[in-house]
Parts: C-alpha cells; sequence; structure tokens
C-alpha cells in the first residue's frame, strides 16, 4: 500500500482512485490474469498433445487402440463441458487420493466411505492437510488444467484426425513408392504438412479455449471473474476503506475489453501463422502465394 | 544437492507429523458482517475473529480457506477442508450430511428489505440466497422465490427492481438498510428462521468437533463470545 493511503477517507478524486485500485485485494485481481494466462500457456500445449495422441490412437490398425481414440473422443465431445468439469476436479481429486490411501495405508481398517463422507488417512490427503494454502491452490489450478486438457485434447483430436486425412493421398503414395516405411511417411511426410489443414479448426478451439477459461471460476480457483465479482459488489464502509456502490458492471465491462483485446490480439497471431504454413503447400492458398510471388507484388 | 534434498526431506517429515494438527477452516467470505474478504483480500468479520480466538483455545493451528456457498458442504465431506464457519444455520436438514457444534450465534430474526414499506412479502417477487433457510422460507409462502448465489445478487436484485424484497439475516441487511440512505427499507415482520449458527464439520469428524464444541462453551462462560457479538453486530443484537 503507499503510504499517502494511509487514510482513504480523506482522500478524493483521482489519489483517491489510485488508493483504491492499489489494494491489496486489487493486487490480487491483477494476479489472477496472470492466472487465467499461465493457465492457457499450460492448457494448450497439453491438450494438443493430447489430442496428437488421440487422432494417432483413432488412426492405428490395431482394433482396440482405435477403440480407444476414437471412445476418448466420442465420450468427451458429447458431454456437456460444465459436466465434465464439475465431475472430472472431483473424481480426479478422489481417485488420486483414494490411489495414495491403498498404497500408503494398506493397514487402514476403516472404509472410505463412511455415509456422505469421504475418508483417507492424513498422509494420503492430496496436498496434506498441513500444506500451505498456496500449495493447496496449485494443486486446485493443476487439476483445472488437467480436466482442461482432457477435454479440450478430444476436440484436437477431432481436428487433427481430419487434418491426418485430409493429406493428399499422392504425397503418401509417392513416399511409399521411395521406400518409406508407414512410421517414416507419417512422421516426415504426413505430420509436417497436415498442419495447414488443422490450423483453422485448432484456431477455432484456441477462441474457445480462450472464452472458456472463466470456467476456473467454477473449478474454486480465484480467477478474474471471481475478484470482478467480489470487488464490484457494492461495499458498506464498517467492513472497507474504499466504500462503493454496485460497480460488477465496471469491472464485467473490463473483463469484456480484456478478452475482446486477447481474442484480437490472437487472430493477428494466428493469421501470420497460417500465412508461414500455407507456404509453399499445393493447396489454394499456397497456389495463390506462389502466383503472387512469380508477378511480384502489384 | 544431496544436502537440499536431504533438508527438504526433514522438512517434508516434519510437516507429516504435524499433519493432524491444521485445521482448515472454510468460509464463504461474502457475508459481512459475518464473513467477508477486507480490503487486503484476506478473510474478515466476526467469523475470522471467532475462528482464530477458537483454534487459539483448542491449541489447533487453523488455516482459512474460501469456498463458494453452493459447494461449501460438498466440498467438506468430500475432504478438502475441516470445517465450515460461514454464517450456517443449523437445520435438521445438513444435520443429515454433516455435523454441527452448539450454536456460537444465538436464534435471530431474518428480515425482509425493499424499496418501498408498501410491498407484501407474501405474494410479491422475493429474492434470497441459493441453498439457505431464507430461500426455503420463501419457497414456502405465497411469494415467488429468485434466487442467486451470492446476498450481494440478492441485494442488488431488490436496488434493481428484479425483485419487490430480498429476506436475508438481518444482521446481514442491517448494515446495508442503515448505509443506503432511506432508499431500502424493512419491510413486513421479522422471521425467527433456524437453530442458530454453529460450525459444520463432516459427520466421521466427531472428535474435532468436540474440541471445537468445548472452545465455544469457554467463551460462552467467560463473555467473551458475547463481547465479540457486540463488537461485530452492536449493542441491540441478542447475546448468549
Amino acid at each position: 500500500m503507499l503510504p499517502a493511503c494511509a487514510d482513504p477517507s480523506t482522500l478524493e478524486g483521482l489519489s483517491w482512485y489510485l488508493c483504491y485500485l492499489t489494494t491489496g485485494k486489487h493486487l490480487s485481481f491483477y494476479t489472477s490474469f496472470g492466472t487465467v494466462l499461465l493457465l492457457l500457456a499450460v492448457t494448450a500445449p497439453a491438450a494438443l498433445a493430447l489430442g496428437f495422441g488421440g487422432a494417432m490412437l483413432a488412426r492405428s490398425r490395431v482394433p482396440p487402440l482405435a477403440w480407444i481414440g476414437k471412445g476418448y473422443v466420442a465420450i468427451v465431445r458429447g458431454v456437456p463441458d460444465i459436466a465434465f468439469f464439475l465431475f472430472f476436479v472431483v473424481a480426479l481429486d478422489q481417485g488420486f487420493e483414494y490411489l495414495r490411501h491403498r498404497i500408503m495405508c494398506a493397514d487402514w481398517d476403516q472404509p472410505v466411505r463412511q455415509g456422505n463422507d469421504f475418508v483417507v488417512c492424513d498422509i494420503a490427503k492430496l496436498p496434506l492437510n498441513s500444506s500451505p494454502q498456496w500449495m493447496h491452490e496449485i494443486y486446485g489450478f493443476a487439476l483445472a488444467v488437467l480436466t482442461f486438457a482432457i477435454v479440450f485434447g478430444a476436440f484436437a483430436a477431432n481436428v487433427l484426425y481430419g487434418a491426418m486425412r485430409a493429406v493428399p493421398r499422392a504425397q503418401m503414395e509417392t513416399a511409399e513408392a521411395y521406400g518409406m516405411t508407414h512410421r517414416q511417411t507419417f512422421w516426415r511426410v504426413l505430420v509436417p504438412q497436415m498442419w495447414v489443414y488443422a490450423l483453422p479448426g485448432l484456431s477455432n478451439l484456441w477462441m474457445v479455449l480462450i472464452k472458456a477459461s472463466p470456467l476456473l471460476f467454477l473449478l474454486g480457483v480465484e480467477d478474474i471473474v471471481y475478484w470482478a465479482r467480489d470487488l464490484g459488489g457494492s461495499k458498506t464502509p464498517q467492513f472497507t476503506d474504499y466504500p462503493h456502490g454496485d460497480w460488477r458492471m465496471w469491472y464485467f465491462l473490463f473483463l469484456l475489453v480484456f478478452y475482446l483485446a486477447f481474442t484480437r490480439v490472437s487472430e493477428v497471431v494466428l493469421d501470420r501463422l497460417m500465412r508461414r504454413l500455407t507456404h509453399g503447400q499445393a493447396i489454394a492458398g499456397g497456389e495463390a502465394q506462389r502466383k503472387t510471388a512469380m508477378v511480384g507484388p502489384a | 544437492m544431496t544436502r537440499i534434498i536431504f533438508a527438504s526431506a526433514l522438512a517434508l517429515a516434519a510437516t507429516g507429523a504435524l499433519a493432524q494438527d491444521v485445521v482448515r477452516l472454510a468460509t464463504e467470505g461474502a457475508y459481512p458482517p459475518y464473513n467477508f474478504l477486507n480490503d487486503q483480500g484476506e478473510v474478515d468479520g466476526f467469523e475470522r475473529g471467532l475462528g482464530d480466538e477458537l483454534c487459539a483455545r483448542a491449541q489447533l493451528t487453523c488455516e482459512w480457506v474460501t469456498n463458494e456457498w453452493d459447494s461449501i458442504i460438498p466440498n467438506l465431506v468430500s475432504g478438502n477442508y475441516d470445517a465450515i464457519i460461514a454464517g450456517m444455520s443449523i437445520t435438521d436438514e445438513r444435520d443429515e450430511v454433516i455435523d454441527f457444534t452448539q450454536n456460537y450465534y444465538p436464534p435471530s430474526p431474518s428480515a425482509y428489505a425493499a424499496l418501498s414499506p408498501d410491498v407484501d412479502v407474501n405474494t410479491g417477487t422475493v429474492t434470497a440466497q441459493t441453498g439457505t433457510i431464507q430461500a426455503a422460507h420463501v419457497a414456502s409462502t405465497g411469494a415467488t422465490l429468485v434466487e442467486f448465489a451470492t446476498p450481494e445478487e440478492t441485494v442488488a436484485a431488490v436496488r434493481n427492481g428484479e425483485a419487490d424484497a430480498v429476506l436475508a439475516d438481518k444482521d446481514f441487511l442491517a448494515p446495508i438498510v442503515g448505509e443506503s440512505g432511506g432508499e431500502l427499507t424493512f419491510v413486513g415482520e421479522d422471521v425467527p428462521l433456524g437453530g442458530g449458527i454453529g460450525l459444520g464439520f463432516r459427520e466421521s469428524d466427531a472428535e474435532l468437533r468436540e474440541t471445537f464444541d468445548a472452545a465455544i462453551q469457554s467463551m460462552k462462560d467467560d463473555g467473551t463470545l458475547n463481547t465479540m457479538l457486540i463488537k461485530w453486530f452492536g449493542e441491540e443484537t441478542q447475546t448468549f
């Protein structure tokens, strides 16, 4: 807190706002933007990896593997996100604790389910009861990331599966004619070329992921929506140095601007990426680039 | 490097030994004066002071956690924290799922607040927070119930005309009505609801509940609980 803010009741105008916007609670609000960005930074590659694995499984020539891949995509895509989020976070948490309980407290004789209660031994808790609050928060965040990755991984798997099939068959046949093995054609010919087909679908997913990030709030992570709602709520003078009315509209307007700006930046970046990936490809976009290059800029 | 690993292994072992002594207290953080987040973003209010004092008397280390009201009971029974201290009235329905200590806040009236004094709370639209005794009460009257996830939203709904009146604990509404400069008034009769407020524990956690129960009793006996009640709720509040 700034020293000038020691007695907020004497402040007016700009200095009031300056002090108000630098309270500890507001700093938590600003930090929570980092939480959202971190979620996206971790979830996007994780979902892509899961999607890639899912797509590879779905393409597998071994039926059980293909069933797993296709089953994953079909189940996750078919269930509402919100049901998944509410289910997974509880199920994963209890699942992990149950496993640890079975391993670490093998001689425990009481049931894990006692009426409504889910009871595991103290050392099996995740995180331990005695762990500081930040570890609980990181654990909650990690569960959220895992859930996001599973859900968005299924959509990514579907996109990548389609993209792999979109690579012209002639390319694969040529590779085979050169004597490449199945694995070599996959990694050297198919994968490098499929991205351009996958990108429109993946960029769509990225946008949806950005917009889905407020679901964090539902999972109990103190994200930007949580703080905006708390900060925007009307405050009576007994309980704060900065009383104000119902300002939720302004806080949520700020979130709206943030998300719009963020998706706009994403669009620009993705457009550039698309241009790079199109380069030299035997598709409409690549052909157009080639012609422009031949004629030279008009 | 080995030394660092060894030291952190020791630290881990030490925290493991203390595992039972940390009690995680969950609150909503959105229901002043009972519990709210202060300007620093920390849990504050009547229940903060009370919880800290109870833990000191029981010689426990306590950690504060905030949790949405909606999921506060499910997260307790699945073991994410050990106790609920969130202005939760003792009711039979809740008692079937969790166990309560004796009340640390006496049975007290709930009240209706509205924009105009001539609202009929038995026929109009009345708002209350989801999953509260007030919501259950409104549903049992002839009024139309509109529920919101947070107390803040219920008051906002009255202010912007979405509901005719809000039913909540009178001690929650009193500072809001007082500060509204005549905009909001109490209407109708006060409604006595619930058996007072207690701490909620898992049913399998009887020992911990008894520890807190004893601590509450000792605060009742030496009058410190009454001092705290008057500090947060004013002279007119009911005491033990």
